[in-house]
């Protein structure tokens, strides 16, 4: 085995870029891992971790770029390296063409009446930036992660002090007057108004909103951390006057995981006040007070899709259920009659961390208790790398995954590896799944997942079992991955496709248990 | 909402700041874009915070 890693002073290639790089160097025959990444405190951590270890990565700045591979000899190794040097300069013709300003100061002379900044800089550079957008005058959409809570606060005090929004830190998605920021879909304009702490989650509603015929006046990020009970959802409270404001905007949805006791009182009180209608989706909460007028609880995505699409539209009820041809009992029956005696759970695998979370509010009612690294309740924890146990939902995007590595919307990888792992547990019943389309996310995700999906049934097969494979596609028909294809491929590869995650979970939960299917019993 | 800088009665005018694909997606949407070719200084950010204050 031979590792080598290479320093290029004063050389910066933005995440994105330098995760592409990894990607192809991974691909590689012969090399069992490889990293490109900028010198960074947490970078150099994180090649360390991986066994990458050396004077020369201390001795390494935040501007210079760390390109380190392990591979079976130096044969491959070296060739590796000049890969990534051909690589590393092909983006780099690319950059050249443009003639660019180096700072935001210099980037607002170009632009004296711009009136967002999209900024994705590392974590430890992001407070500045965002700084000095704001300061200028500009609303921001912070994509970064790893701010500081207290950075947080402080950026978002000034952005309410300058009547600004801020989205983000960690704001992965928004829809601002039909324009996409950061991972998003295509979806129609229309009345609903969204504001969201969770990214996919904002893009289940959006979608299933476009699926209904239905569309999305604003859909404005937060940022994962902003209902924190530090931060007290600052940016959810300003979202929700804005809509309120909004000539657009009929029905408000909001969307996050349960916040604390304060956060969440605060939020309802200001909803309540509200002069339009809205639409709680803090997953897996129910209660209301029976006092409230102005809010409904929905308990999961599909359920706030189904409520907000009602009140603008009242020409009819809304059934967001089962599309396929044959009723849901049916198709679940048939799967589980497929399935051997020891085959009893399901085993889900997303890239959506909070599609995970509403598998477990929806799976657990017919299953019990669901293990999950992002768990209902604390006791159910088990980590994303440990084998499945019972029935699992791993959040393959938590950040035990992602350190150095793209997100599982682009990188298939791990995922890929933990379909087999699970075709071979001669418990797994179902494999669940999540297909995110839209910006950002990978070009072709079925072309990604089918040959995993076809050789996990196979190694079922070789057991004298069946394995069934559940998903949910969160794209629209208009998005660049073309989700009328995306489906058709999995199908072709024996996937029951579902119209929605809470749908796909409520299917694979009958398959795996015979609950709520009028199947009780497996061969 | 008098005198508040409401971004969404306005066309956006977007300024990027890091990751080129996002400029790129936005371009494609017609939005109007410019590109900063952001480098991490090579100082310590903490050394940068200071520098701003005075």
């Amino acid at each position: 085995m031979a590792v080598k890693v290479v320093v290029k002073k004063s050389t910066y290639r933005d995440s994105i870029t330098l995760m592409k790089i990894s990607d192809e160097l991974t691909k590689l025959n012969g090399v069992s891992q490889a990293a490109s990444v900028m010198a960074t405190d947490l970078n150099k951590k994180l090649l360390e971790d991986v066994g990458f270890i050396g004077r020369d990565i201390e001795a390494a700045g935040p501007d210079d770029l760390l390109i380190g591979i392990q591979a079976k000899d130096s044969a491959t190794l070296e060739k590796a390296l000049s890969e990534a040097e051909k690589l590393l300069s092909s983006q780099e013709i690319v950059v050249a063409s443009e003639v660019l300003p180096r700072t935001l100061d210099s980037a607002l002379k170009t632009m004296p009446d711009a009136n967002l900044a999209v900024i994705s800089v590392p974590g430890n550079f992001a407070k500045r930036e965002a700084m000095k957008a704001l300061e200028n005058g500009l609303n921001v959409f912070l994509f970064s992660s790893n701010v500081a809570i207290e950075d947080e606060i402080e950026l978002k005090a000034l952005a309410k002090r300058k009547h600004l929004l801020m989205m983000g830190p960690d704001c992965g998605t928004a829809i601002i007057n039909g324009v996409v920021l950061g991972f998003g879909n295509v979806v129609r304009r229309g009345s609903i108004g969204l504001v969201s702490a969770s990214g996919t989650g904002l893009q289940q509603v959006s979608t299933l909103v476009h699926r209904e015929g239905l569309g999305i006046s604003q859909a404005i990020g937060t940022g994962g951390n902003d209902l924190h009970e530090e931060i007290r959802g600052i940016t959810m409270l300003e979202g929700i006057r804005l809509l309120d404001d909004d000539d657009n905007t009929r029905a408000i949805v909001l969307i996050s995981k349960p916040p604390g006791p304060k956060t969440t009182k605060e939020i309802l009180r200001v909803a309540e006040d509200c002069r339009k209608p809205v639409v709680v989706n803090f997953l897996g909460i129910t209660t209301h007070d029976g006092r409230a007028q102005n809010w409904h609880a929905a308990s999961t995505l599909e359920e706030a899709v189904k409520i907000a699409c009602e009140i603008v539209d009242k020409t009819r009820r809304r059934e967001l259920g089962f599309r396929g041809s044959k009723p849901m009992e049916t198709v679940a029956k048939s799967e589980r009659s497929k399935l051997s005696r020891s085959q009893k759970y399901v085993r889900g695998l997303f890239s959506g961390g909070t599609l995970c979370y509403e598998t477990q509010v929806v799976l657990s009612t017919l299953t019990g208790d669901v293990f999950s690294n992002t768990p209902l309740k604390t006791e159910s924890r088990i980590g994303g790398m440990e084998p499945s146990r019972g029935h699992t939902c791993i959040d393959m995007g938590s950040e035990e995954f992602v350190v150095g590595r793209a997100h599982p919307m682009i990188d298939f990888s791990l995922r890929k590896r933990r379909i087999l792992k699970e075709a071979e547990d001669p418990e797994a019943a179902v494999i669940l799944l999540d297909v995110v389309l839209g910006y950002g996310a990978n070009p072709d995700p079925a072309g990604e997942l089918v040959p995993s999906i076809i050789q996990a049934k196979e190694i079922a097969k070789k057991k004298g079992r069946f394995l069934s494979v559940v998903a949910s596609v969160v794209g629209t028909p208009d998005d660049p991955q073309n989700m009328m294809k995306q489906e058709a491929e999995l199908r072709k590869a024996g996937v029951i496709i579902m119209p929605s995650n809470a749908q796909a979970s409520r299917i694979a939960g009958m398959i795996a248990t015979g609950e709520g299917s009028g199947a009780t019993g497996s061969k | 909402m008098s005198g508040r800088t409401n971004i969404l009665t306005k066309k956006l005018k977007v300024i990027n700041v890091g990751i080129e694909t996002f400029a790129d997606e936005l371009r494609k949407q017609g939005v109007e874009v410019v590109r900063v070719d952001w480098r991490p200084p090579a100082v310590d950010e903490k050394l940068l915070e200071l520098m701003d204050e005075l």
